[in-house]
């Protein structure tokens, strides 16, 4: 093992962090793609020199970025740097930040409408890529979440997507709704059991499956409690923040949901609450220790108003039970006067024989442990507003 | 030659300095104007208008000669300097923040 990278997306540019297997000094890259916000990016499992980046502004919309060594050098996916632009009958190459809704007869589903935030319908209308779920196989392969809520897929390396519309042609697109972020598919888990499953979350539909490569969909949401939808128990229009899986065990799935952390023992067929003892069960960010299937981590928020740790003390909560018992996290931590939040997409675990975890803050903290979370220390404290946060464990 | 000016961002999206010059066949209008550049410049595509419904994006703006034209009709003829390339069409980012 050579090494770890973390791949940070901020509200202005990304930032690639280096270390060897200690994890104890770490290169800071300048940043790149400056100016822009990148939403996430993230590393092929089956090439870790080829990442992908989500760019996107207000101004220009959504650009997607691709290194094929590593994060040096990016280019988007169809207009290599240097290369012609156009191939040799004039047809222009680059369309690697086209994302059209499938709306074709043969292959797609028709646009709805999605409740506003008044439940009022309100069409259908891309705004920006949240999530990039490379293929654990193929380099070639990445998944797209996108705002307003849909599933694409490009099986040429970022130059061409294609929306897979069974999901949002389910039928209850007309109840989803946005979060206060949008309405956004954030978490894409490819299951490594099994190549024709895939769990996907919404803010705010929730959580769905496909078992036949993303044809069609089921909700799985029984189970899931929401006081701040009319139906509580309803099939869809839970705000879900994020779903993890460890790769061991793909059926048993951990979720930070608007307030209550959940557990599913069964692909998400059903759901039940591990909150326990934390302090908030609001928050944003989930993850799973690589080697220890049933040790979870979550940093409480104090409530869907305060974006910000309860009494200023930035806590991660570490359950070695799989839910229920949590313990408080501190060593390294500010614990007073604290006050940033902690983004779904922002924290992570590398695969070191003792597992690092990792997160960022908006206040541009990018905390590692690595211990498994028993001690933390800032590896870079002054960034932008922090968005995402991957890791690659490099061989 | 038809001269473009674009905001920084993009001249990086589209490796390019300064000024893009444009051959532009036909009328020169906006349209006809971001064709020839998102041709010449594929990367360029979704920034400056949707993609499918080629609107402008809302926090973009196109002046020329003195005058805001982002709200003239996309097929209306830009003024004589424009297509003469004694001025340059200018696409430049709204100011959205203090």
């Amino acid at each position: 093992m050579s090494g770890v990278r973390v791949l940070v997306g901020t509200r202005k540019g990304a930032f690639i962090l280096t270390s060897d297997a200690k994890r104890e000094r770490w290169d800071i890259s300048s940043p790149h793609f400056a100016g822009w916000e990148i939403y996430h990016l993230k590393g092929s499992p089956a090439d870790p020199n080829r990442l992908y980046a989500s760019q996107s502004s207000s101004w220009f919309g959504q650009i997607i970025q691709r290194s094929d060594d590593g994060g040096k050098t990016w280019h988007q996916p169809g207009t290599p740097p240097g290369e012609p632009t156009t191939t040799p009958d004039g047809t222009p190459k680059g369309e690697s930040n086209k994302f059209v809704y499938d709306t074709s007869p043969e292959t797609g589903k028709p646009l709805t409408t999605h409740q506003w935030y008044d439940g009022t319908p309100h069409p259908w209308e891309f705004k920006r890529v949240w999530h990039l779920e490379p293929s654990l196989t193929d380099p070639d392969t990445v998944y797209a979440g996108v705002e307003d809520a849909a599933l694409f897929r490009s099986r040429d390396g970022g130059q061409t997507w294609q929306e897979l519309a069974g999901l949002r042609g389910h039928g209850s697109g007309p109840f989803w709704q946005p979060g206060a972020g949008g309405m956004c598919l954030h978490t894409i888990i490819l299951d490594p059991s099994n190549r024709d499953r895939i769990f996907i979350a919404i803010s705010s539909a929730g959580a769905f499956r496909t078992d036949d490569a993303g044809k069609t969909w089921q909700p799985i949401n029984r189970g899931l409690h929401s006081l701040y939808i009319p139906n509580p128990t309803a099939e869809v229009g839970h705000c879900v923040h994020r779903i993890a899986m460890n790769r061991s065990r793909p059926d048993v799935l951990f979720m930070q949901k608007h307030w209550d952390v959940m557990r599913s023992d069964d692909a998400g067929e059903s759901w039940h609450e591990i909150s326990g003892n934390l302090p908030t069960d609001f928050g944003f960010a989930i993850d799973v220790h690589a080697h220890e299937p049933n040790t979870i981590y979550v940093v409480p928020i104090k409530s869907d108003s305060e974006h910000f740790p309860p009494d200023g003390k930035l806590r991660v909560y570490r359950s070695r039970t799989g839910g229920n018992e949590w313990e408080a996290l501190t060593k390294g931590l500010p614990q007073n006067d604290c006050y940033v939040n902690v983004l779904r997409d922002a924290m992570a675990v590398d695969s070191v024989d003792k597992c690092g975890v990792y997160f960022g803050t908006t206040g541009g903290q990018v905390y590692a442990s690595a211990d498994g979370g028993d001690s933390w220390a800032p590896i870079v404290r002054d960034l932008p507003a922090v968005v995402s946060v991957e890791v690659q464990t490099l061989p | 030659m038809i001269r473009v000016t674009l905001p920084a961002h993009l001249r990086k999206l589209a490796h390019v300095d300064g000024e893009v010059k444009l051959d532009v066949e036909g009328q020169v209008t906006q349209r006809s104007v971001l064709d020839a550049l998102e041709a010449r410049y594929p990367m360029l595509q979704g920034t400056i208008r949707d993609h499918v419904t080629q609107r402008r994006r809302a926090f973009v703006r196109f002046f020329a000669c003195g005058e805001d034209l982002s709200h003239e009709p996309p097929d209306a003829p830009l003024p004589d300097a424009v297509a003469k390339g004694a001025q340059p069409f200018m696409i430049v980012g709204a100011i959205a923040g203090g």
